[in-house]
């Protein structure tokens, strides 16, 4: 017989493998948006008819990058359908606000993932209190090109093609590529 | 909620033999979802339900109204990173209205219209697509035309900027889910203000025809600029309560910013005569302008004959 914490961490690890959708060289766990999982088994639930019949339902928790992000619904999806083909029957999932996403929860690991692909990982989000600065001049982001690490780059957009991501040129190979941008 | 898909009742779809009853291959799933799925929506005491829904729906409408209006220029742009930029920009909106509609939707379910027996509109959808236009509570600063660049420009610069400082304080709000939306929009709402704002500098430091085409969109645009900060009695309410914020206590701040842009832009504020209310109301009251039927229409025309559909 399983526990609720064996299966916690086999739903946990399972959730984890999910890939996103737009960047699919992460996880959820390397992008940092997997908030929790939990298993709560039949005793607990009051014997509510959600439950499976393997007699545990399982929350899983996640945060949106970004307001508008699209791949929230590709998310739940891809989570729901590896547990469910797992034997979770009874999955659930929770979208948690608060704290807000930030860039710093991408994972060492994430982050040499970006580079393999061609993709600048961020640096450290800003930290603020007090107004917000407007920044009238293009910021000067410390980056290297992921494909030859030519510092010589420059920047063409902060609006790429994924919200969270800018857009820049190396001068030096003349190769265009994504910057994650700090949030 | 039952996650397993009952193939008996569904063989009147044409699909189904397509599907398999396979939801993975469809892009965004087929399912509506709540954006506030699993978060707590319970209202803090002291606070007025009534006059926070109404509260979301003015933030929200603004979201909504202004995101559809930048859509518009998906495919149209000067080149393709403004295009991409806009749409961007305008995906943020969206988000942050599904957010503060299903806030509304919550707080108070009277303000979401009803619906045909058996509809799968949630009410998020419902809030956007079937309201009549006297129950949105938008500011009309958001509903003009596109114009040109310079004037999109011009208006998203001042849009953003307001937007901002309003965000800047809610996340102090009363209400925790207000604060959160509040904190997730503050770092998009960074990016906007700054993208206007460069463009801005840019157009009025370039050529004699950007410089021009951006002094007209100014006195275009700016009319509907002093009803941003007219206090509505639901904002001051909620402003009383902690919940929400009096946008008159966030015009000195937005006026040193803005003031910031001109100056660098070595450009005046235009002297042109604001906009008033139409008896006695504005868009907070749901009175707007003649663009906004315009909008409303494009908008919902595909969900209004379809009320029963399912996406």
């Amino acid at each position: 017989m399983t526990t609720v914490t064996d299966r916690t961490e086999t739903a946990r690890a399972l959730a984890a493998q999910v890939r996103d959708p737009e960047m699919p060289m992460l996880t959820l766990e390397d992008l940092g948006v997997l908030r929790g999982v939990t298993v709560s088994d039949a005793c607990s639930s009051g014997g509510s008819e959600d439950v499976g019949p393997d007699g545990s339902s399982v929350v899983v928790t996640i945060t949106p990058t970004y307001s508008g992000c699209p791949a929230m619904a590709t998310m739940r999806d891809d989570i729901r359908h590896i547990l469910h083909d797992h034997g979770f029957d009874d999955v659930r999932v929770a979208v948690q606000l608060e704290p807000a996403w930030t860039t710093d929860w991408i994972t060492p690991r994430g982050r040499a993932r970006l580079a393999e692909h061609g993709i600048s990982a961020p640096a450290a989000a800003p930290k603020r209190s007090g107004p917000i600065p407007l920044t009238l001049v293009v910021p000067r982001r410390v980056l290297h090109c992921p494909r030859c690490d030519s510092s010589e780059v420059e920047l063409t957009s902060e609006f790429g093609p994924t919200a969270c991501t800018a857009i820049y040129r190396c001068r030096t190979c003349l190769e265009p590529f994504q910057h994650v941008k700090e949030i | 909620m039952s996650h397993v898909h009952d193939h008996d009742a569904d063989h009147s779809s044409v699909y189904d033999g397509l599907t398999g009853g396979d939801d993975s291959q469809w892009a965004f799933g087929t399912d509506f979802e709540d954006p506030l799925a699993g978060v707590d929506t319970t209202i803090a005491e002291g606070v007025d339900a009534a006059a926070l829904a109404a509260y979301c729906l003015m933030l929200g409408d603004d979201a909504l109204i202004y995101s559809h209006r930048l859509s518009e220029w998906a495919s149209n742009a000067p080149d393709l990173e403004e295009d991409i930029a806009l749409a961007n920009i305008a995906l943020d909106l969206l988000g942050q209205a599904r957010l503060l509609l299903a806030r509304a939707a919550a707080a108070d379910a009277r303000v979401v219209p009803p619906m045909p027996a058996g509809s799968p509109v949630p009410a998020e959808d419902a809030l956007a697509f079937f309201r009549d236009e006297p129950a949105f509570r938008n500011v009309r600063f958001v509903e003009p035309d596109n114009g040109d660049f310079a004037v999109t420009i011009v208006r998203l610069l001042i849009f953003a900027t307001y937007r901002l400082a309003l965000f800047e304080r809610l996340t102090g709000s009363a209400d925790p889910v207000l604060s959160a939306i509040a904190g997730k929009g503050v770092k998009e709402l960074t990016y906007h203000r700054d993208y206007a704002g460069r463009w801005f500098v840019t157009l009025a430091q370039g050529t004699v025809e950007s410089r021009s085409r951006l002094e007209s969109a100014l006195t275009l645009v700016w009319p509907l600029h002093d009803e941003l900060f007219r206090s509505h009695p639901i904002e001051k309410l909620l402003a009383g309560q902690g919940v929400g914020v009096d946008p008159a206590d966030a015009a000195a701040e937005v006026d040193v910013l803005l003031d910031q842009v001109l100056s660098v832009s070595d450009l005046d504020r235009p002297s042109v005569a604001a906009m008033g209310p139409v008896s006695n109301g504005t868009g907070r009251d749901g009175r707007h302008t003649e663009a906004m039927g315009h909008l409303l229409a494009q908008l919902q025309v595909v969900a209004r004959a379809h009320p029963n559909g399912r996406w």
